[in-house]
């Protein structure tokens, strides 16, 4: 199997304190990969350090085998690594289709045959697919910053696929969607992790979410790595429940 | 947009045009420079809703382009120069200089950049005074001729009020092409969430640099019909109080919004010439309308209508959730 992404040694400070102390991983194609661990163990940071947003302190981050360590996020994005965020990040004056159609234009053509080409970039049509996909449909016209906190979870997720990503890395994307909602996006995410073979790295808290989507977890603590396996076996791991519960 | 409303937009919109073109027709010499000013500050209002507006970049800077090109065409001109290459000149010299004066905004936002972009204004105003050998300091450059326009004179108010009048019209149409197209998008993305923006595979830099060099060009096209028609320019005219003035123009039309800078070009423009009757205390009221109308409205004139437009759609709206909620028969809602 192929890695897609690889995280050598990674290292994050912040003045004198270190939130991502020497993590490494990596993620194989295809595959679905769960970060979990406490509040404050340098989830997040790792994700911001990965994805560009913050430059590493030390360490590297490889894309298929390429260091790309500190590019910019919107360079590495059109190499084909989308992310979510934790928190709501749309654009709440654009209507959904919109915001969709935003995540994928700067993937087509170069910034002159954008400016003359057609006012939705030839992406209406996929905007309004992944609208569907996403059960958003009745929402399409409105301005994103009118939709509820877990419509905007999922539009948030739907952007991130827009341009038909290789890598994804989510953000707690269950975090305040309702079960209902939240099933659904699971079966949406493993829909497309299975017909489009995109890779998955998703942080999450929900325990059941990650135990049902991911067949790897790595956990992490105190800005290392803990324990990295299966569900099963990294949930009885005796030093992943010290983590969890204290000492 | 249901077709009835597009109907009467469209119907709007001619009646509009129609007025600007035929109303001045009996209208006399002031008449004519005051509509004239309007089409030309409308303009530059527009090129600052682009920056501020739409890609959320406050600049205090547009009159100090406005003044460039305004200097750049005076300059041009009266040497001789047809005043075609004169405009190409200016807007091509703003657009560059404003790419430029972009650098800053990639690392300072907000009133922090409201600071960078007033230093630059300031720095204009010094060359216009103090560079005599360019731009004869403080006496300024006078007789600033008019241009010929396919052979026909301009010199006269109501031929070039019609070459302003065309010029916005231009404006006009490359500026609703532009932010419907996906650079208008990127700009609004911008001016929402840039980091949200970056990780979509937008190069932020590059669309900020874009938003200050098409916003300052546009102020440079209006400072080289201002030239013309003034027919004389002086440093006076381009200090920071012309900045603030657009700044207002735009705030007071309804930031971000298509048509708030030829409202606000209005406010500015013809609201002093109406409000005459006040004599001395024009100022004041003057003060006083625009204070009432922000408290009021802070997303401007434009904004007023918005929310009327919204809050009827939202009524509509929950009329029809109630009766369905409610199980009647309702014909609008089947």
């Amino acid at each position: 199997m192929t890695r897609v992404l690889e995280v050598a040694n990674l290292r994050k400070r912040f003045g004198g304190i270190a939130a991502v102390d020497g993590v490494s991983f990596h993620v194989d194609e295809g595959e679905i990969l769960g970060i979990i661990g406490p509040n404050g163990c340098g989830k997040s940071t790792t994700f911001n350090c990965i994805l560009g947003q913050l430059a590493p302190t030390e360490g590297e981050v490889r894309l298929d085998g390429k260091v790309v360590t500190g590019m910019r996020p919107s360079r590495l994005n059109r190499l084909g690594v989308s992310r979510t965020f934790q928190l709501l990040q749309v654009f709440p004056q654009l209507s959904v289709r919109e915001n969709l159609i935003l995540a994928g234009q700067e993937h087509k053509g170069t910034m002159l045959s954008r400016l003359f080409g057609p006012p939705d970039a030839g992406l209406g049509a996929a905007a309004d697919q992944m609208i569907g996909f996403f059960k958003l449909s009745h929402l399409a016209d409105l301005p994103a910053g009118g939709l509820s906190y877990g419509q905007q979870k999922l539009l948030d997720a739907a952007m991130a696929f827009m341009a038909g990503p290789r890598l994804v890395l989510l953000d707690e994307p269950a975090g305040g969607v309702n079960p209902t909602m939240l099933a659904d996006l699971k079966e949406r995410l493993r829909a497309i992790n299975r017909e489009q073979g995109a890779t998955f790295v998703v942080i999450e808290h929900n325990m059941e979410f990650v135990m049902s989507l991911c067949a790897r977890v790595v956990v992490m603590a105190e800005g290392k790595v803990l324990a990295e396996g299966p569900p099963d076996k990294v949930r009885s791991d005796p030093t992943v429940i010290e983590a969890y519960l204290g000492h | 947009m249901t077709r009835a409303r597009r109907l009467l937009a469209i119907a709007a919109g001619a009646a509009v045009v129609a007025a600007l073109v035929f109303v001045p027709l009996s209208l006399g010499r002031y008449g004519l420079y005051i509509l004239s000013l309007w089409s030309v500050m409308s303009i530059a209002a527009i090129g600052l809703n682009l920056t501020l507006g739409y890609a959320g970049q406050v600049s205090l800077a547009q009159g100090a382009f406005v003044g460039i090109g305004a200097y750049a065409a005076a300059i041009m001109t009266v040497d001789g120069l047809p005043l075609s290459l004169a405009v190409a000149t200016a807007v091509a010299l703003c657009f560059v200089v404003g790419w430029l004066l972009g650098y800053p905004a990639l690392r300072v936002q907000h009133h922090y950049l409201a600071f960078v972009t007033l230093a630059f204004s300031t720095l204009a105003f010094l060359v216009f005074r103090n560079e005599e050998w360019l731009t004869n300091g403080v006496y300024g450059i006078s007789g600033v001729p008019r241009p010929k326009v396919f052979g026909l004179s301009t010199t006269q108010p109501l031929p070039f009020y019609y070459l302003c009048l065309f010029t916005l019209g231009v404006v006009t149409l490359a500026f609703w092409r532009l932010v419907r197209s996906p650079w208008g998008r990127a700009f609004m993305a911008l001016r929402e969430n840039p980091m949200r923006a970056l990780s979509l595979g937008v190069d932020t830099r590059r669309y900020t640099l874009m938003a200050f060099a098409i916003g300052s060009a546009l102020g440079g096209l209006a400072g080289a019909l201002y030239a013309p028609l003034a027919e004389f320019v002086d440093p006076t005219s381009f200090t920071l109080s012309l900045s603030l003035n657009l700044l207002m123009m735009v705030i007071v039309g309804g930031s971000g919004y298509f048509f708030g800078p030829y409202l606000g070009a209005m406010t500015a423009v013809l609201l002093p010439e109406w409000l005459r009757f006040a004599q001395g205390y024009y100022l004041i009221v003057y003060a006083v309308v625009v204070m009432a109308l922000l408290t009021y409205s802070p997303t401007g004139i434009l904004g007023i209508l918005d929310r009327y437009l919204r809050d009827r759609s939202a009524k509509a709206a929950s009329a029809l959730r109630a009766a369905a909620g409610a199980g009647l028969p309702d014909e609008t809602a089947s």
